[in-house]
């Protein structure tokens, strides 16, 4: 099967989403649509899945000019689709989920479930996926989940499978595995379309990559013959620098002492288990590990939003285990959360609004009752600039910000003050690469002033090009301790899948 | 690896040993109730069982006993918790604990205990069919907070088009008041995103005023328009001969039939159908179910009008199954009863109906309570159902997790 995107234009109020797409992909190949966030590679996906109904431009598939009204039309056209999100139902069985909406049904309409088994089983061992159809979702790691969402789409049969962003969930293992998955979609005579924002995988994986910068494409170019700086500058627009530059640390007294920390979630589950570091002043502390090891709740509990059942929280030696987060913040760690949506930002608020947030009671802001808007106002703007944040104007609604201007803000609003400890979480998560670029230049100038820096990131990639050292998180439990500059990724990869690499085990 | 699994296999969690304890208390309370109220009147209790046959409980004895079991199982369930037989033990403590009470009501005399259990099953019907639709609605991801307005409504329409073209039409006018009512509802939350739990507030108190109002204006004026005879109960040919139970649950009128069978349905097409499976994704995740082509609006909308004819079945019993009129308000508060049915019943059509039926066992007790000489003010019995509803809910169910998309309008892009 041969798919066509032609002249495909979708337009929101105030953007244009896509404008004038050509895109072709024959069967057997893996084309790769790189860009930028906001650069409208999942438009154009939803468009072809049938979501979005195009402006203009038509979906052409063997020749012959399709419309999609919903998703359905596009899966009986042939067109699988992976969303970023997973489409699960997790209280639903694997079962369950695969057979939703195309159910096999015996007498009286009811539901045939050992067929659904059967289904499952069969698709799950020609592709090789070992899946279990009676496991609830929800009690799956990811990797496994979406090894699920494959099955979905290859038992709709589809000629075309889309996936979008599939590995930023994933280990480092788990991605060399999804690749494996992909080379056998690939050997069976499908199509694939692979949307990533990652330039390592683009290269590793595509027959071809298609460059996408705010809704147009920008070019296309042979894996084979490109390199990572000239297709960031495609996506970009300007030369970017990838590396961080940085030079050799020189770590100070101790900063942040953890002790024996551990911390309960709501369901009363243990995330945070016996936890022991420190932080050095001058020093860039990485922890790397897969989502949802215990990371989140480390961070609430250094940054007094989350209390701990055990353990001490320790800042230039003074105990600050139950200390509030004003207290904190007064004593200088500044905190850049990992949801800058929920917890980094008042989405309505102005971008003046939401720099002051953390200072708004400071005598310069306000006299205890009434705020002196001038002055935050001037502040703002001082910031505005010193961060290069664009924004229109200080008191458009932070939310109408793109993603990495938000974290801009954020960022100008925890770092602009005497530090002693920053705590960054997911920095640059949905961030431009020209953005992050920046973002990385600022937690390593804030280093060398003497803050001591702790970055927690599942972008294993970021972590360790970061941190001056590295610890692992693998089920609560910090599991390793390591030198960026003399440990491979594939290394830090296994810590963080919870095995250890042979190497060290023979030593 | 079997150390880090220990490490995160969810131990018991403060919410569950939350509950255990306070499961331990009840007992303990109850023992004490038992021992100082339950145990101050002498005689014995007679519960007539059929025509032939009382069964005689000495009152005083059995709540002295009762109170020390109850005590010494309170103990054990705080020393050392039962685990998951607390909740048989509990069942089997209060269902004592209840006759118990019985006893003490009824000493020195004898009630029908049967004709008690008959009424408590006639009674839970408009709850056990609010709570169905309840249940069909937040499954699919709407919460229906209307359903005291559908019954309230449906009751209404049933009395007069009931009085006017005769009981079957009746139903059917109900069924019809209830589409229409659930039509809004459905609007309002799908097509116009409103808050589903204002607009179901909305619908309540426009059913309540709308009704009070026309009852006042029209059926005062035409009293023609608001008299029927109820449906009279139908004894079961064989089932019906079973002692007690063939009175219980089969010499009942077509609208316990009815329950019994809506339960029937709901439960097997819930869990067995592709309807249901659809049903429960669309309330779970109705974005998985959008991109695999699901009609998620559509399916909705189906779900909250089957939802409005269940409880307008469920408004018809009280003119129709019942008192054969319609008086300003006289669903009293069953729709809000059968909402907590639904939550203590964990969104499950078979725990919705065993909530009913302990809603219905308190208002039966309440009836006979008023019938026999307690000295309890009838204010109060009137209140037990209500407080029996805030005990069980607050108490008993915990924290229960409902259908995660409820309450939350769907948008296909």
């Amino acid at each position: 099967m041969q798919l066509e995107l032609r002249g495909i234009t979708k337009r929101f109020p105030g953007v244009t989403a896509n404008d004038n797409v050509n895109l072709t992909l024959k069967t057997g190949e893996v084309l790769c649509l790189i860009g930028e966030n906001g650069a409208g590679k999942s438009t154009l996906m939803n468009v072809l899945y049938g979501m979005y109904k195009p402006d203009e431009g038509q979906i052409v598939l063997d020749g012959e000019s399709v419309v999609f009204t919903s998703p359905a039309d596009a899966i009986a056209a042939g067109i699988g689709m992976l969303h970023q999100h997973f489409m699960l139902v997790p209280v639903f069985t694997v079962a369950e989920n695969v057979v939703l909406g195309v159910e096999p049904t015996g007498r009286l309409g009811s539901l045939d479930i050992d067929k659904a088994r059967e289904m499952v089983r069969e698709v799950s061992d020609r592709y090789n996926l070992n899946l279990d159809p009676d496991a609830i979702i929800e009690d799956l790691p990811v990797g496994v989940q979406q090894r699920v969402e494959i099955v979905k789409v290859l038992l709709r049969d589809a000629k075309v499978v889309v996936f979008d962003e599939p590995t930023a969930v994933l280990t480092p293992k788990e991605i060399i595995e999804f690749f494996e998955i992909v080379k056998t979609l690939i050997a069976a005579g499908r199509g694939v379309v692979f949307i990533t924002h990652k330039l390592k995988e683009a290269l590793n994986v595509a027959d071809r990559i298609a460059v996408l910068r705010r809704g147009q494409v920008v070019g296309e170019v042979n894996p084979k013959a490109a390199s990572e700086s000239q297709i960031a500058e495609m996506m970009v627009g300007r030369p970017v620098q990838l590396i961080v530059d940085k030079k050799p640390h020189a770590p100070g007294e101790v900063v942040l002492e953890v002790k024996d920390l551990s911390v309960v979630d709501a369901d009363g589950r243990t995330m945070v288990d016996h936890v022991s570091f420190n932080v050095r002043a001058g020093e860039v502390v990485g922890i790397a590990g897969v989502q949802g090891n215990g990371q989140t709740e480390l961070v609430d509990a250094l940054t007094g939003l989350r209390n701990s059942t055990r353990g001490s929280v320790a800042l230039d030696r003074q105990d600050i285990t139950s200390a509030s987060p004003r207290v904190r913040h007064a004593k200088g760690i500044a905190h850049i959360p990992e949801d800058r949506q929920r917890q980094g930002l008042v989405g309505g608020l102005s971008v003046a609004e939401n720099l002051v947030l953390t200072r708004y009671h400071d005598e310069e802001f306000s006299n205890g009752i009434i705020m002196d808007w001038p002055a935050a106002h001037h502040a703002a703007e001082n910031l505005i600039a010193e961060y290069d944040v664009r924004t229109p104007s200080p008191d458009v609604e932070a939310s109408t910000l793109s993603g990495g201007n938000q974290q801009k803000v954020i960022v100008a609003r925890e770092l602009s003050r005497p530090l002693r400890l920053s705590i960054a979480a997911q920095p640059t998560r949905g961030v431009d690469v020209g953005s992050i670029e920046y973002i990385h230049s600022r937690i390593i100038k804030e280093r060398d002033t003497g803050t001591a820096v702790l970055i927690v990131s599942t972008e294993l990639d970021e972590v360790m090009a970061l941190s001056d050292r590295l610890l692992v998180m693998y089920r609560g439990k910090i599991v390793a301790d390591l030198d960026p500059k003399v440990t491979s990724a594939m290394d830090v990869g296994l810590y963080m899948a919870g095995s250890r690499p042979s190497n060290t085990v023979n030593a | 690896m079997s150390a880090v699994d220990a490490v995160v296999a969810p131990l018991i969690s403060a919410e569950q040993r939350k509950q255990a304890r306070s499961v331990g208390f009840t007992l303990v309370v109850l023992g004490i109730v038992a021992a100082f109220v339950l145990g101050n009147r002498p005689g014995d209790a007679g519960f007539k069982l059929v025509d032939s046959y009382i069964f005689v409980i000495p009152a005083q004895p059995f709540a002295r006993i009762l109170a020390l079991v109850l005590i010494a199982l309170g103990a054990a369930q705080l020393l050392k918790g039962f685990g998951k037989w607390t909740n048989v033990v509990l069942g089997i403590a209060a269902a004592t604990f209840v006759i118990s009470f019985l006893a003490w009501a009824a000493s020195g005399g004898s009630f029908s205990f049967t004709g008690m259990l008959q009424d408590t099953v006639t009674r839970s019907v408009p709850i056990i069919l609010g709570a169905i639709a309840g249940i069909v609605c937040e499954r699919s991801g709407i919460i229906n907070i209307a359903i005291e307005g559908q019954l309230l409504g449906s009751a209404f329409a049933g009395a007069v088009v009931g009085s006017l073209f005769g009981p079957w039409a009746g139903i059917l006018g109900a069924i019809a008041m209830g589409v229409a009512l659930s039509a809004i509802l459905a609007v309002f939350s799908i097509r116009y995103r409103v808050d589903q739990v204002i607009v179901g507030f909305a619908i309540n108190f426009f059913a309540l005023g709308l009704t009070s109002f026309l009852a006042a204006r029209v059926l005062t004026e035409h009293p023609d328009y608001n008299i029927l005879s109820p449906l009279r109960p139908i004894a079961l040919p064989l089932l019906s001969d079973i002692p007690v139970i063939g009175v219980v649950l089969f010499t009942q009128t077509l609208f316990v039939y009815f329950a019994y069978m809506a339960v029937a349905i709901a439960t097997w097409s819930l869990y067995h159908t592709k309807w249901g499976l659809r049903t429960r994704a669309i309330g779970e995740y109705p974005k998985a179910a959008g991109t695999l082509g699901v009609d998620v609006i559509k399916l909705r909308y189906r779900n909250v009008l089957i939802a409005g004819a269940v409880a307008g079945v469920g408004g018809a019993w009280w003119p129709i199954g019942m008192v054969g009129r319609f008086d300003q308000n006289i669903t009293n508060g069953r729709g809000f009863i059968a909402l907590a049915a639904v939550i203590f019943g964990r969104w499950h059509p078979v725990g919705a109906l065993s909530a009913a039926l302990v809603f219905g066992l308190a208002e039966a007790i309440q009836l006979k309570m008023s019938n026999l000489d307690t000295g309890i003010p009838s204010e109060f019995l009137l209140m037990a159902p209500y407080l029996v509803t805030l005990v069980v809910v607050a108490g008993f169910v915990g924290r229960s997790r409902g259908p995660k998309a409820a309450g939350q309008p769907y948008d296909a892009q």
